[in-house]
């Protein structure tokens, strides 16, 4: 679901078809029929943005029909749980959860507490630790959650397992087939067929990529795929979990080492001004009771003792200090419109291109000219390096290069093939790729610019005494430099990623990491990526020579472990679910978890084990606590946090659809995170739509009455800075299109092959017409819903042109996770170019002020 | 040429002796055929690299002959890609050697409306005052609400998803030491 993947991730896919010819069912469930779909056993075409609501059929249907893998449920997640009679429950669909406050639009998570204990449970992830109140005095650790009311029944009202029965009890087969447009008989085929083909005997995978992640509960779509994977007993077993798709070769690994705003590497949130002034208030709110969390202190020292070395001592809190603290919400939207008010004077892009590849490029396009200077690294001359010149704004007049004050520099960078490096792939597999020749002219690699320029900033720093450039002034920055270019080591630099012992030698894994300062780490889960001092991301050794998870190829973090949480793939006593889906088990006269894997668990600990009552971190883990990052061991069917937007997925409907929400009063998700900005406007109708059947083409329509999505195609990439400016895959897909269903092209007079516009509030993208019946009308709600689709690669520059697809959205985020809701809008499309100049304007700022003109239909 | 010979140039002998009984490789080949060398066959250095589009990872071979890249294949030995790459992964040689590349540096100075040239030192010279200096005109040491933040709110950058693990590390490095907060990339796109 939410995955195109034949067509986005291909050499992919062989593993999907080979598991087909093995037998295994593959099912798509998409807006859009792709080659995913053509190749699927089953394909169930639904409505953009209405994957919550399926999923949540799924896990009433689990239930209802008690499907549920109870001994995995029971044992390894907090299903027994019962939780605070404070929580008001959704029961009715129609309240809201507790902890909701109007005014700011936000819950407070302290308000989904466990029944019997005080303080908030430390999550694993998301957004976490914010509670400054939380922990401190006696029980630093949080161990309070150990005194959590359980009922090993499952049956107590207020238990989780009762309250996920109650709160998807309205998400029947007949509800979801309404609201997602596919037939109950579909829904109940997949529904049948994930339950047949899950339990002891065989488990069930999901597959999505941004098709889930893009949207403003696109957290939440995760969360429910998680509930229904832990409900069938599919969460760290072969063939089982579920798949993140990721689109660029190293994006794993640039949220593991981040260039992110609120995480510093390996996952350690990034301190907050007012919960975490320093270290103690730090590890006080974000060290869990339990599991591998318990050790963040560990992490913590580490990682400043890599960063700033003799600097970093026990006296001044490690160096704590000099770390930037966050106050809310840094994230690139945010940022982008600090650059329209005029905060922002420097901005570098490495590698990436928001003139198209970003939610509304226009706003992008106007805050980079707000710009006092600009820094582009990239392999060709793309869009936002070029925006002060040839952007749809400078031709309709909104800008005027003699007007625009941004200097910029364009840097070319090295490719791939000219550097040494690891990229970590979307399995968590580093892979080293060596460098073949030496980069043309002032080409050079990120590495040689972001050390060169940390050097020369040192230096001219150094030639000062300023108190605030200490820490930039104490960094270590040494790294051995080579070549005629004098590129820094790039091993060197895994090196120190992966850290050192207390006698400089390097770490064979996390679990040799010290909180005292005698040992340094630049990435926590990546340690032992250098073990023995061998680089092992580069290890190649053939699959013909390999053993079955193929460990001795690269490096996967943690540890090289291929299946997280393996030790749920064997029951609670340690024993295979089945022969035929065995993986990691007990070994009791070896004393140890075997198996083809590293087992993801305390490698000699037994099933049985209880561990004394001042037991701490992985010490304190139970022989049944499959889920070891967790703060109570055990896997979240309820999140009492982490999530800002609720403890349970809940669907909602897209911030702009083209029907109300037929599943509960709030119409959008009443967290979801919405930047106001005056060149930023909703489609008028499309954030309350009026009751009653959609009727797209009737005389009561609202202004923009389709859905509109938009997507990748197989033969580009992303923003297009890899793919339009070469000549090989700009002549497979030279130009844009956008692809309508046939009813849709007779009503609005759409011709294939002839021009067609489309119209939000924020921009008009024309594009040539593809009419197919990959796309089909939906019927939803008593009416029927088209679907407009648009491939987002294009932009004004490189050979193959055209409308950059993702002008038309708005910026609609997530408010966990501040990413915007690409995959689910709504648009109008009328027949021919769209207008020029001054024109195009007026045409868009008419539609956003509700002056429509009604299509031809 | 013996008759041994003429009968060897003859494709239904070749078929019907040899070990290509089908005809689909050896015994059909022409000697324009036959006179064609792989490009990867005559490299003098292959280096193993990883393709940089999609996050499959699939292994790739790059063939090196005269300091030149000559070819960019899949490696069949890689668990993960078997030797097979899509249609990005395969024009990979479009992509690091195509005509499109810039190579040399360019400068738009303020208000102008054409590049103009500058030397690579001296960009990276003018990016690091620049950088220095608004760091120094954004730092911020305590927020609205008094607490400490030392941190620079007038920089920001975008990017990383397409880099190196290193490059990354190297750069959250620099960018939070300069108290940069503002640092992101496709992951939140
Ligand atoms: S060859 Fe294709 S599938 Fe493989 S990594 Fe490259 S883009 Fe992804």
């Amino acid at each position: 679901m939410g995955s195109n993947m034949a067509e986005n991730h291909p050499v992919a896919f062989q593993w999907v078809v080979d598991a087909q010819r093995n037998g295994a069912r593959v099912i798509h469930v998409d807006p859009r029929f792709t080659r995913t779909s053509a190749l699927a056993d089953t394909y169930v075409p639904l409505r953009p943005g209405s994957d919550l609501a399926f999923l949540g059929g799924l896990i009433n249907y689990i239930l209802d029909n008690g499907h549920q893998l109870s001994e995995y449920v029971a044992a390894y997640t907090n299903a027994d749980v019962i939780i605070s009679d404070e929580v008001a429950l959704p029961d009715d669909l129609v309240k809201l959860l507790s902890g909701y406050d109007p005014d700011s639009g936000t819950y407070d998570a302290t308000a989904w507490r466990y029944a019997g204990v005080e303080q908030p449970v430390v999550a694993a992830s998301g957004k976490r630790g914010r509670h400054p109140d939380r922990g401190g005095g006696e029980t630093p650790r949080g161990r309070e959650v150990e005194e959590a009311e359980r009922d090993p029944t499952l049956s107590h009202p207020r238990c989780v397992f009762q309250l996920l029965k109650r709160h998807y009890a309205g998400y029947t087969p007949e509800r979801v087939a309404e609201l997602c447009g596919v037939s109950r008989e579909q829904f109940v085929e997949v529904a049948e067929a994930l339950c047949a083909n899950s339990g002891r005997e065989a488990t069930s995978a999901f597959v999505y990529s941004v098709g889930w992640t893009q949207h403003t509960v696109g957290a939440q779509y995760i969360r429910a795929a998680s509930i229904v994977q832990l409900l069938l007993g599919n969460v760290g077993r072969p063939g089982g979990g579920i798949m993140a798709l990721r689109g660029h070769a190293s994006i794993q690994g640039s949220t593991d080492i981040p260039t992110l705003y609120d995480l510093l590497p390996g996952y350690l949130p990034m301190p907050q001004a007012a919960a975490h002034p320093d270290m103690a208030s730090y590890l006080s709110a974000l060290t869990a009771h339990k599991g591998f969390w318990g050790d963040i202190d560990a992490y913590l020292v580490s990682l400043l003792k890599a960063w700033w070395g003799e600097a970093a001592r026990a006296d001044n809190d490690f160096a704590y200090g000099w770390l930037p603290k966050l106050s809310g919400d840094h994230s690139t939207y945010r940022t982008t419109l600090a650059m329209l008010d005029g905060d922002i004077a420097g901005y570098l892009l490495l590698g990436q291109n928001p003139a198209v590849g970003s939610s509304n490029g226009r706003l992008h396009r106007l805050a980079m000219a707000n710009l006092d200077w600009l820094v582009v690294r990239d392999l060709v001359e793309i869009e936002s390096a070029t925006f002060w010149r040839d952007s749809p704004e400078v031709e309709s007049g909104e800008l005027d290069p003699g007007e625009i004050a941004t200097e910029v520099f364009f840097l070319p960078a090295a490719a791939h093939t000219e550097k040494d490096g690891s990229f970590t792939n979307t399995q968590r597999l580093l892979q080293w790729h060596e460098k073949a020749v030496e980069p043309p002219g002032d080409c050079r690699s990120d590495l040689w610019f972001v050390y060169h320029l940390g050097r020369r900033i040192r230096a001219k720093l150094a030639e000062r005494d300023d108190p605030t450039d200490l820490a930039v002034r104490e960094l270590t920055w040494d790294y051995p430099v080579h070549g005629p270019l004098a590129e820094p080591s790039a091993e060197a630099v895994l090196a120190e990623i992966n850290g050192v012992d207390a006698h400089g030698e390097p770490l064979a894994g996390f679990a040799g990491l010290a909180a005292d300062g005698s040992t340094a780490c630049g990435c926590w889960i990546y340690a032992g990526c250098y073990a023995e001092g061998v680089n092992q991301p580069a290890r190649r050794t053939p699959r013909w020579n390999q053993d079955a998870p193929a460990s001795r190829w690269g490096w996967a973090w943690p540890d090289n472990r291929r299946i997280l949480y393996n030790r749920a793939s064997a029951d609670p006593a340690g024993r295979p679910w089945s022969q035929r889906t065995a993986y990691m088990r007990w070994d009791a006269e070896q004393g140890a978890w075997v198996g083809p894997d590293r087992p993801d668990f305390p490698a000699s600990r037994p099933p049985d084990y209880a561990p004394p009552a001042d037991a701490a971190g992985p010490a304190a883990l139970r022989g049944d606590d499959a889920f070891v990052m967790q703060s109570d061991g055990k896997a979240w069917l309820y999140a009492p946090d982490g999530m800002v937007d609720g403890p349970l997925p809940t669907h909602y409907e897209p911030h702009e659809s083209p029907v109300r929400n037929g599943l509960h009063a709030w119409q959008a998700s009443p967290a979801r995170q919405r930047l106001a900005h005056p060149h930023d406007p909703d489609n008028p109708g499309s954030t309350d739509p009026a009751p009653g059947p959609p009727d797209p083409f009737g005389p009561h329509a609202p202004p923009f009455p389709f859905a509109i999505t938009t997507y990748r195609i197989a033969e580009h990439h992303t923003a297009g800075g890899m793919s339009r400016f070469g000549r090989r895959l700009t002549e497979l897909a030279p130009e844009l299109f956008v692809e309508v269903d046939p009813v849709l092209a007779q009503r609005r007079g759409l011709v294939h092959g002839g021009w067609a516009t489309v119209l939000t509030a924020r921009s008009a993208v024309e594009a040539r017409v593809m009419v197919t019946d990959r796309l089909r009308p939906l019927p939803v709600g008593g009416g029927v819903i088209h679907q407009v689709g648009v491939p987002y690669h294009f932009g004004y520059g490189g050979r193959a042109t055209g409308d950059a697809g993702n002008d038309l959205l708005s910026l609609a985020l997530d408010p966990n996770v501040h990413i915007s809701e690409y995959k689910a809008a709504t648009c109008d499309i009328r027949p021919g170019r769209r207008p020029r100049g001054a024109a195009l304007r007026r045409m868009v700022d008419e539609a956003a002020d509700g002056h429509h003109h009604k299509g031809a239909g | 040429m013996g008759l041994a010979d003429l009968l060897g140039s003859w494709p239904v002998w070749r078929q019907l002796r040899g070990p290509d009984r089908l005809g689909l490789s050896q015994a059909v080949t022409s000697p324009a055929t036959q006179a064609t060398a792989s490009p990867t066959a005559e490299a003098d250095h292959v280096a193993a690299s990883v393709c940089p589009f999609c996050a499959v990872g699939c292994a790739q071979r790059v063939h090196v002959r005269d300091g030149e890249i000559a070819h960019i294949d899949g490696d069949p030995a890689s668990p993960v890609s078997r030797g097979r790459l899509c249609a990005r992964g395969s024009s990979s040689l479009d992509l690091v050697a195509g005509p499109a590349r810039e190579t040399t540096v360019k400068y738009r100075a303020p208000y102008a409306r054409q590049w103009s040239q500058l030397d690579l030192g001296t960009a990276m010279d003018m990016i690091a005052d620049r950088v220095i200096a608004a760091r120094d005109a954004s730092w911020q040491e305590r927020d609205a609400d008094g607490h400490r933040v030392n941190r620079a709110t007038g920089l920001a950058a975008l990017g990383g998803a397409v880099l190196d693990n290193e490059e990354n590390y190297l750069i959250k490095k620099l960018w939070t030491a300069l108290g940069a907060v503002q640092l992101e990339n496709q992951a939140r796109i």
